[in-house]
């Protein structure tokens, strides 16, 4: 028998080809489809979430008017909005949406190693939604407890969702970890066994290594989140005091005696502060190959970008304690935990720096996607400057629990992540689809999204050095915050209610793009990556028709002092460079023909 | 090439706002400068590089866009610029992180001459604890925790006969001494924060954590909790009175020590019917309350409830401007000399027989329900009867009316803003989970099923 | 090629094909070995996750260390007996041979259900004593420990009954080859895993 390589092994077995609609877009074994399923749900229930948040700022910029929620579903918002947020939409959408999509084609693979496996992740991931999601309905709601849900206040009768709720959020996380750990263990295994012939680990684009590096992050951190969840399911329902120390509940005492809540917080956090990564990293490998594409320049630094990603996914694992300067820990943690934090500034600074360098002397192409991308750096140095007051312990001190905290984990966590996705949804949108988007509605999308965000939380900072706390339903009386923070507070409302609405341009420009874009090729960008070279657009079932790509060159070959176009695709022998010109397709000019 | 120019008016936007903004640190009252000169460091290096680094990516957007004829320039990396680029921000990091490093270990290590106080911590409540003559703490435990003993103060330890017990969220401070905070909670963590203080802790059940500061300042300032501790989270307040050490020994010393509290002489029930008769004009001779008169049920209301409203009733802290009923029990409160007075008429009127007050309210029970459930019960209990320890008194059988006058009172700031009505103040906050006087009476309703 | 050398490469600088079939980095493996690889770590992460709980919760003032069953004894040797059989199913299909594969991987499968019941009769005995999984820490980390450990074998003796049914129906050893030596492999991991807790519970 002779040697298969291993990427290509499927095409020697029979592919499982659907043979029917449900099979194709229900049960489907092919990676994209999974990726549109993850991508689909995961910004659906973020949808969820961001309908929340607008309730708690309606709330909060005007308190007295709208009455539309109570404090209990004040604090049942906040948790589900956090946890939905970081969890079932960033996690699911970068890893299972984009990771699903971009890594076979990237790799130049058929599909996933396993695609039975995957298919049953994201079942088991929609089984966690359902689960998260069935908790608005059961006696007493969701969990209020935040999303850190730390004990022993999820137990508690003061808090909401301290009976059914807690338990099915524990529940669907478990599962979440589950249905991560089937995906993941499919993204590390296609990225290391799966590339195809000549793709060395150095000539993977970095959305790849930001992917794969995540996915190590998460399978190695999501354990303590499990971990932390069956451990506080026995305290919950079997009375056991792994976590619950001695306390009283409404004036009566507890079973409980002598666990330890901050053993909680060590666990939850050894898992959430990687977890941040695990949504940073693929956001930072996919901002990296839209700047280099339409700045028609190679990534600046290419490998000081690996090396950073691999530092800051190291690090990650040693910082997560800076979430617990005040918790009552042991005061000495804070020397070691602040060092890492800041040590964590340099790798991080460094990415930022190559990205600039990247513009610098490019011949930069500002389309939609590059607006959100450049956007993206715009926030992410905000949030990361504001990062090294929170992690240098004694700012934190007066800062940490107030809003400044809110804003700074926004402006990293929320908005860069999310301008980063919309770049890349707008970026590979014709891929997937096959067609063009509305350039201008994308562009009207970016302005809404881009200025708004940062009305809403450069102010929301400000409220943090004024020392409002967050997680407060009401601010009530107090001598130290001023009637004019009230005034903010409501702009800030304004400002998230238009942002939270200008979403729907997004969504209605993706559905009327799907039918009356222009026809988009197979590479309208001029893209050097592999995915932009399958024969089909959208790519088939199998991705690369009979033969599988061979890689002759790093994924970044824009502009090559030479040759005849300004990219080389990946699979282009060093001996056919001149004529490259047959690949490149413009999309203003081309259109028509390619429609055709 | 828009991009570019927003870019740069972002940045020029940021800096006005910072400079014009109104919104910055409250003056700081304890000796922790070196914490905000730390933050001015740290503010000077971030500014300082998210001006330059957004205004060098302005530019490139600007100056580098596409032009026809232009091509990018071909640079894999530059090894020396990124070396240099690391080495400029290792050193930046370090200027930040080491005055940080240097302050924390004064924080973490509070002076010998430090006094020490304890604040505990519960739903949603502060109370506070001092050494007393002998100048140690006793030891105390959650477990411990009765009505007469709410910080479970152990009563064998003699250390602790002398403690100064503070069971309202008020506290005082000395001027210019170095203070250590122990940090205690009974149920779920908290946070002492003082903002002015700069300083901030969890309070951990089963462990004791701490702070210290040294407040400079003289005035009256917020304790906050800063961690979230349930649904009463927003509205657990205290405060902190910073004052010369000559008036703070007068007030510790009006402050009942632990043995005090705990040797109280029995209320005499006798002595309060004797007074009572002026009240049965009014409530009626069995407390049965007469909505006529505007005066509610009496029986079966907690002892601790009635002598707290007594009180407020004398000190004005009910009975403001708009509570037109409140002034008339003013005066009558006022009969009441002094505290034994009162704590006689509470013991009298739990004497009485508790016969459920008849309905006068109708509403949506399903919808009050949904209400009391989610947001009262925390307190109230599911059964209405309250408990002292979240200082919720009894609603269940009790004149429903009166809960709507109540309720409306707090919702329109009638009740509950007086600076020494503290308990009121958090209702202020929670009555807002009915929505208007109709959710009011849906509640009400619901509180009439549970007799 | 080392780690090293793969991450200071030059990616611009080399053009042209590297590496054979499979690029440089690509493990010699079957993919499934390597995501077992993953999987192992994984569990391996997990596992210390509670021990390390284990540790912190142990120095807090309330623990009272467990008297652990001498049973616990003979369930070991019930589970070593499993991975000495599946090391030997494992012998027998690399050498491509048939004799005995059947009974040796079968009977690997069989040991391990042994063993889970062993652990319940001790659960059941120490029940039965009012050693109950709320009564202390130390005895609700046994039930946890434990009960983790099957709930991984579960998982194991899934994939053990796929295989052996394919064996069963007639499946060429060939075929079933990596099955078993996957599962060898798990086996051996959580003997190990199992080897680790035991001395945990029966030092403390």
């Amino acid at each position: 028998m002779a040697y298969v390589p291993l990427a290509d092994q499927d095409s020697e077995m029979e592919m499982h080809h659907p043979h029917s609609w449900v099979t194709k877009y229900v049960w489907s074994q092919d990676h994209k489809v999974i990726a549109i399923q993850y991508g689909g749900l995961a910004i659906a229930v973020g949808v969820v979430a961001l309908i929340l948040s607008l309730l708690m700022r309606m709330q909060l910029g005007f308190p007295e008017t709208f009455d539309l929620i109570d404090p209990s579903s004040y604090y049942q918002s906040v948790t589900m909005h956090g946890m939905i947020m970081v969890v079932y939409m960033l996690t699911a959408l970068l890893l299972g949406g984009f990771g699903n999509y971009l890594i076979p084609l990237m790799c130049g693979a058929r599909d996933m190693v396993f695609p039975f496996l995957n298919m049953l992740s994201v079942w088991v991931y929609a089984l966690s939604v359902i689960i998260l999601l069935s908790s608005f309905f059961v006696g007493g709601g969701p969990t209020g407890s935040g999303w850190t849900l730390y004990p022993p206040q999820t137990a508690l009768a003061g808090t909401p969702g301290h009976d059914m709720g807690i338990v099915l959020m524990l529940l669907s996380l478990a599962v979440f970890v589950v249905a991560f750990t089937m995906g993941g263990l499919n993204y590390v295994t296609t990225v290391l066994q799966y590339r195809c012939r000549g793709l060395t680990m150095m000539r993977l684009p970095l959305t790849v290594w930001g992917i794969f590096i995540a996915t190590i992050l998460g399978l190695f951190a999501f354990p303590a989140l499990l971990v932390s969840a069956i451990m506080m399911l026995f305290d919950l329902l079997l009375g056991t005091s792994f976590f619950m120390p001695a306390v009283i509940e409404a004036g009566t005492p507890l079973d409980h005696n002598g666990g330890s809540p901050i053993l909680f917080q060590h666990l939850f956090w050894f898992f959430g502060h990687p977890e941040v990564y695990i949504v940073a990293l693929p956001a930072f490998g996919l901002v990296s190959d839209v700047l280099s594409t339409h700045a028609r320049k190679n990534i600046f630094g290419y490998r000081m970008m690996v090396w950073a990603i691999i530092a800051i996914g190291g690090l990650s694992f040693v910082v997560w304690a800076h979430h617990m300067y005040v918790s009552g820990m042991h005061p000495y943690f804070g020397f070691f935990f602040a060092t890492t934090t800041l040590i964590i500034a340099v790798p991080t600074a460094l990415k930022v720096y190559n990205w600039v360098l990247t513009l610098w002397e490019g011949d930069i192409r500002l389309n939609a996607p590059m607006y959100f991308a450049i956007g993206f750096i715009f926030t992410f140095i905000h949030g990361g400057l504001t990062g090294l007051f929170l992690g240098n312990v004694v700012i934190d001190l007066p800062l940490s629990d107030t809003y400044f905290v809110v804003a700074h984990f926004h402006m990293v966590m929320g908005v860069s992540p999310v301008l980063v996705i919309f770049a890349a949804l707008y970026h590979w949108f014709p891929k997937v689809s096959g067609r063009m988007f509305h350039e201008g509605m994308a562009k009207a999308h970016f302005w809404i999204t881009f200025l708004g965000t940062y009305a809403i939380y450069l102010p929301m900072h400000y409220l943090g050095f004024l020392g409002v706390p967050r997680r407060y339903y009401a601010m009530g009386a107090t001598d130290f915050i001023p009637e004019s923070a009230q005034d903010l507070n409501a702009a800030i409302t304004i400002a998230a209610l238009i942002v939270g609405a200008a979403q729907i341009l997004f969504f209605v420009n993706i559905f009327w793009s799907l039918r009356n874009g222009k026809k988009a090729g197979p590479n309208p960008w001029g893209s050097a990556s592999l995915e932009w070279q399958t024969p089909d657009t959208p790519p088939k079932h199998g991705n690369w028709g009979d033969e599988l790509p061979t890689v002759y060159r790093w994924a970044y070959d824009y502009s090559v002092p030479g040759a005849h176009e300004d990219f080389i695709p990946q699979n282009v022998p060093e001996s056919e460079e001149p004529t490259a010109d047959e690949q490149h397709f413009d999309p203003d000019h081309d259109a028509s023909k390619a429609g055709a | 090439m828009a991009l570019a120019v927003v870019i740069f008016l972002l940045v020029i936007g940021s800096v006005i706002f910072h400079f014009a903004s109104p919104w910055w640190f409250t003056d700081i009252a304890a000796d922790w400068g070196s914490i905000d000169f730390t933050i001015n460091v740290t503010f000077w290096v971030t500014g300082i590089v998210f001006i330059l680094l957004n205004l060098f990516l302005a530019y490139c957007v600007y100056k580098f866009r596409q032009k026809p004829g232009h091509k990018a320039v071909y640079e894999p990396e530059n090894h020396k610029l990124e070396v240099w680029l690391s080495v400029i921000t290792t050193v930046g990091v370090v200027a930040m992180l080491a005055p940080g490093l240097f302050v924390w270990a004064s924080i973490v290590t509070p002076p010998d001459d430090a006094t020490e106080f304890e604040a505990m911590g519960q739903q949603w409540q502060w109370a506070f604890r001092y050494p007393g003559a002998d100048g140690i703490l006793g030891t105390a435990d959650t477990q411990m925790v009765t009505e007469t003993n709410p910080f479970g103060v152990n009563i064998a330890d003699p250390n602790g006969q002398d403690d100064v017990i503070v069971s309202a969220p008020e506290m005082h401070l000395p001027l210019d001494k170095p203070v250590k905070a122990l940090l205690r909670s009974n149920d779920t963590l908290h946070n002492y924060t003082v903002p002015q203080f700069r300083v901030k802790m969890d309070l951990v059940p089963g462990l004791i954590s701490y702070i210290w500061f040294e407040p400079n300042k003289a005035g009256r300032y917020d304790i906050m909790c800063e961690e979230l501790c349930g649904i009463g989270h927003f509205a657990m307040r205290g405060s902190v009175v910073v004052e010369t050490q000559a008036e703070y020994d007068v007030w510790l010393a009006a402050q009942p020590t632990f043995a005090e509290t705990q040797t109280v002489a029995a209320a005499n029930p006798a002595a309060g019917q004797a007074q009572y008769a002026v009240c049965a004009a009014c409530h009626g001779a069995q407390g049965e309350g007469n909505q006529a008169l505007n005066s509610p049920k009496l029986a079966g209301q907690s002892p601790w409830y009635i002598e707290r409203q007594l009180k407020y009733f004398k000190e004005g802290a009910r009975g403001g401007e708009g509570d037109t009923n409140g002034q008339a029990m003013t005066a009558m409160a006022n009969m009441l000399v002094d505290d034994t007075a009162i704590r006689n008429m509470a013991a009298y009127i739990a004497t009485m027989p508790d016969t459920a007050a008849t309905p006068t309210v109708t509403g949506d029970v399903a919808n009050g329900y949904e209400i009391y459930d989610r947001n009262c019960a925390a307190c109230h209990l599911d059964n209405g009867d309250g408990t002292w320890y979240t200082d919720a008194p009894k609603l269940a059988g009790m004149s429903d009316w009166y809960f709507v006058t109540q309720i409306s009172n707090f919702r329109a700031g009638i009740r509950g803003l007086h600076p020494s009505d503290v308990y009121g103040e958090q209702m202020v906050g929670m009555a807002t989970a009915m929505s208007g006087l109709e959710e009011i009476e849906d509640v009400a309703a619901y509180i009439n099923t549970l007799r | 090629m080392s780690l090293f050398k793969t991450l200071t490469d030059k990616p611009w600088e080399r053009k042209g094909i590297i590496g054979g079939l499979n690029p440089e980095g690509t493990f010699e493996s079957p993919p499934e070995r390597v995501a077992l690889g993953f999987f192992l770590t994984i569990a391996s992460v997990i596992f210390s996750m509670f021990g390390v709980s284990y540790v912190i919760r142990m120095s807090l003032p309330d623990w009272e260390p467990l008297a652990e069953p001498s049973q616990l004894w003979l369930n070991t040797g019930l589970l070593a007996i499993s991975s000495i059989l599946f090391q030997w199913a494992r012998n027998i299909a690399n050498a491509g041979k048939q004799k005995n594969l059947m009974t040796a991987f079968i009977g690997g499968g069989v040991f391990a259900v042994l063993f889970i019941a062993g652990q319940m009769v001790i659960w059941e005995n120490l029940q039965a004593t009012g050693f109950y999984v709320a009564s202390n820490p130390a005895n609700s980390f046994f039930y946890l420990l434990t009960g983790l450990h099957i709930a991984h074998l579960l998982g194991g003796l899934w994939v053990w009954s796929k295989s052996s049914i394919r064996l069963l129906s007639g499946s060429k050893p060939e075929d079933v080859r990596l099955s078993i030596e996957l599962c060898t492999l798990y086996w051996h991991f959580l003997l190990i895993v199992w080897l680790v807790i035991f001395a945990i519970l029966s030092n403390t």
